[in-house]
């Protein structure tokens, strides 16, 4: 069974060049005060480093767990169960296209086979210069301005083949 | 297409639209505490106060205002569920703001042009509790709202609203947007619980309910955002009259926001009153569908309803007239399937979300949805083998109520049995002779 001190020890081996700047210590502490218990602050946590370095290595699990004094396998357990939390390298922009049924309705197939096109990549796969990556997302809750895709933190609405390219030339 | 909110109404004041007529009045978001005390923001609030609050509960449970989430429960007895008095200890109020349902956008719009209604909302839901902190649990994705929500939540404080003793009551609440990173589960109350706690979201087993035992061990109170922010114009109007505003129209009370999806001629998001038909919604405010094209199906309210068909447009859209046409109403955002859409496409599309969303938890739900899927995939490229409908017949049942832990995959297979009653042909084309 891990202990708080075990996981530390596990923590201290693994986390490796890992260390939280001090800009993510102090919203992790922050964001601890908002909950009955630290765990909860385990979302907060990954949000707060992926914000900083477009994803989550191996080392700030270990770190996260460690400042929250809960188990890496816990904090590994979150952030592999949420789809917005990137356990892999992204490219510096992410592309996230709904393909739930609003947009399939209204041309999703089309829309998500002329970005793929242009940009040379697959679901899941970055772009050769690191610029985007690709990746589907669950409804963004526009169905009425579909089809609908988030560059970051954007929300583009009535994308078709025809207008991506004007999108996607806002992020370079 | 045009996509627009409150098309072509008129009178749209607080008499009628409890949910939106700031917005109209205004022409615009309503975003400073200043814009929405000068349209009798937080006199909700105030009024409450100067109430018990079982009193607060009792105006609420009188209202008949039925949860705006989806499953539709009485909000006043949900809360009436929750211990009251001097030992009942800490409690929490959450908004289950976390709107991930397939074809639904309300609740989007709500928190981002309306951010204070659901603040004042919910300082006034947790006097009537007794919770002393409240969450609003905000999808990851909603940047906006998020922002608004914060803006709001600081002006209040600053309002004297949010703190210490409010308005001289004694009342203590604190409020905190938690933002959520991404799983449709979520917004089942027990797995957002498992959630806001910094977990993995499962559901939980049921008893105990989240009145009993919900955030930390503690009485919690789970409402959608759209329910909350009736709450209001309910105390300021009373329950009788929240109950007329359907009159006539449905049993069930208030109004409701309306949308229409997919090829309609407009799409966007009306209020109206409750128990408004299909038809109306679609031929008078959705203009019909886009030119070209016919309707052959449509979501009631959600991925997770039953198809319907032309035929059931005239139905009022409430709760137990969509329930006794073998549907729900849902979220009662319709999205409309043009003649044009394979069917089974669509119904592959829905069941690959929720294959792709189930948390895993039970084996039904994780196995079946995948094989549904499967299956469907099959069909569509016309390499269905015999048996294959048979089976999928089976899965709407092995996978249906009382199977599984939650409703995700009961809520999955009703696009799928209704499909499969109403276009038989097109399941049959797509098994290979």
């Amino acid at each position: 069974m891990l202990t708080a001190n075990t996981t530390q020890t596990i923590a201290s081996d693994r986390v490796g060049d890992f260390e939280f700047s001090a800009f993510e210590r102090e919203q992790i502490e922050h964001a601890i005060h908002h909950y009955a218990e630290p765990r909860a602050a385990i979302i907060d946590a990954l949000k707060i480093v992926q914000s900083q370095r477009r994803w989550v290595p191996d080392g700030a699990v270990y770190a996260i767990a460690d400042i929250l004094g809960v188990g890496a396998g816990d904090v590994e357990g979150v952030a592999t169960f949420y789809n917005r939390i990137y356990r892999q390298p992204v490219g510096r922009h992410v592309i996230a296209v709904c393909d739930s049924i609003g947009c399939f309705l209204m041309g999703f197939d089309q829309l998500y086979g002329s970005i793929q096109q242009k940009l040379g990549i697959k679901p899941g796969q970055t772009t050769a210069d690191d610029r985007f990556t690709l990746l589907p997302i669950v409804c963004l809750g526009a169905c009425d301005k579909a089809p609908v895709l988030m560059v970051n933190d954007a929300t583009h609405f009535n994308v078709t083949p025809e207008n991506i390219d004007s999108v996607l030339e806002q992020y370079k | 297409m045009t996509s627009n909110i409150n098309v072509g109404l008129t009178n749209v004041g607080p008499e009628t639209h409890p949910l939106t007529w700031r917005y109209t009045k205004a022409g615009k978001s309503v975003l400073t505490i200043e814009d929405y005390e000068a349209l009798e923001g937080y006199s909700a609030l105030k009024k409450a106060v100067a109430m018990q609050p079982t009193d607060v509960q009792a105006e609420v449970k009188a209202s008949n205002l039925r949860g705006r989430g989806g499953a539709g429960f009485p909000t006043g007895v949900k809360w009436s569920l929750i211990p009251m008095g001097p030992d009942a200890g800490q409690k929490y109020l959450v908004c289950n703001a976390d709107e991930m349902e397939p074809g639904t956008f309300k609740d989007r719009f709500l928190m981002e042009e309306l951010p204070h209604q659901l603040v004042e909302a919910m300082i006034t839901a947790a006097y009537a509790i007794g919770a002393s902190k409240g969450y609003i649990f905000l999808r990851g994705e909603y940047i906006i709202a998020g922002e608004r929500l914060n803006a709001a939540i600081q002006q209040a404080t600053k309002a004297g609203y949010i703190g210490e003793n409010i308005l001289g009551s004694g009342f203590n609440f604190e409020l905190h947007v938690h933002l959520g990173a991404g799983r449709y589960i979520c917004g089942e109350e027990t797995a957002l619980i498992n959630c806001l706690e910094g977990r993995r979201a499962n559901p939980r087993t049921k008893p105990p309910f989240p009145q009993q035992a919900g955030a930390w061990g503690k009485p919690t109170i789970v409402n959608n955002v759209e329910t909350l922010m009736n709450i209001p114009a309910i105390l300021l109007r009373g329950a009788d009259w929240f109950k007329g505003l359907s009159q006539g129209k449905s049993p069930d009370a208030g109004t409701k926001m309306y949308g229409i999806s997919g090829r309609a001629k407009i799409t966007g998001l009306w209020e109206l009153p409750i128990g408004t038909t299909g038809r109306e919604l679609l031929y008078t405010h959705g203009g019909g569908m886009a030119d070209g094209y016919e309707l052959s199906c449509w979501l009631p309210g959600g991925a997770s309803t039953d198809f319907l068909m032309p035929e059931h447009l005239d139905l009022a859209m409430d709760y137990d007239t969509i329930m006794k046409a073998g549907s729900r109403m849902g979220t009662a955002l319709i999205m409309v399937v043009d003649d044009k859409q394979n069917i089974i496409s669509a119904v592959r599309n829905l069941e690959q979300f929720f294959a792709r969303e189930s948390c895993g938890w039970c084996t039904p739900c994780r196995d079946g949805l995948p094989w549904t899927v499967k299956i469907l995939e099959s069909i569509e490229a016309g390499e269905g083998q015999e048996g294959d409908i048979a089976t999928l017949q089976q899965l709407t049942r092995f996978l249906g109520p009382g199977k599984t832990f939650c409703a995700h995959a009961p809520g999955a297979m009703e696009p799928l049995q209704s499909a499969l009653k109403f276009f038989p042909a097109e399941f049959a084309k797509g098994i290979k002779a």
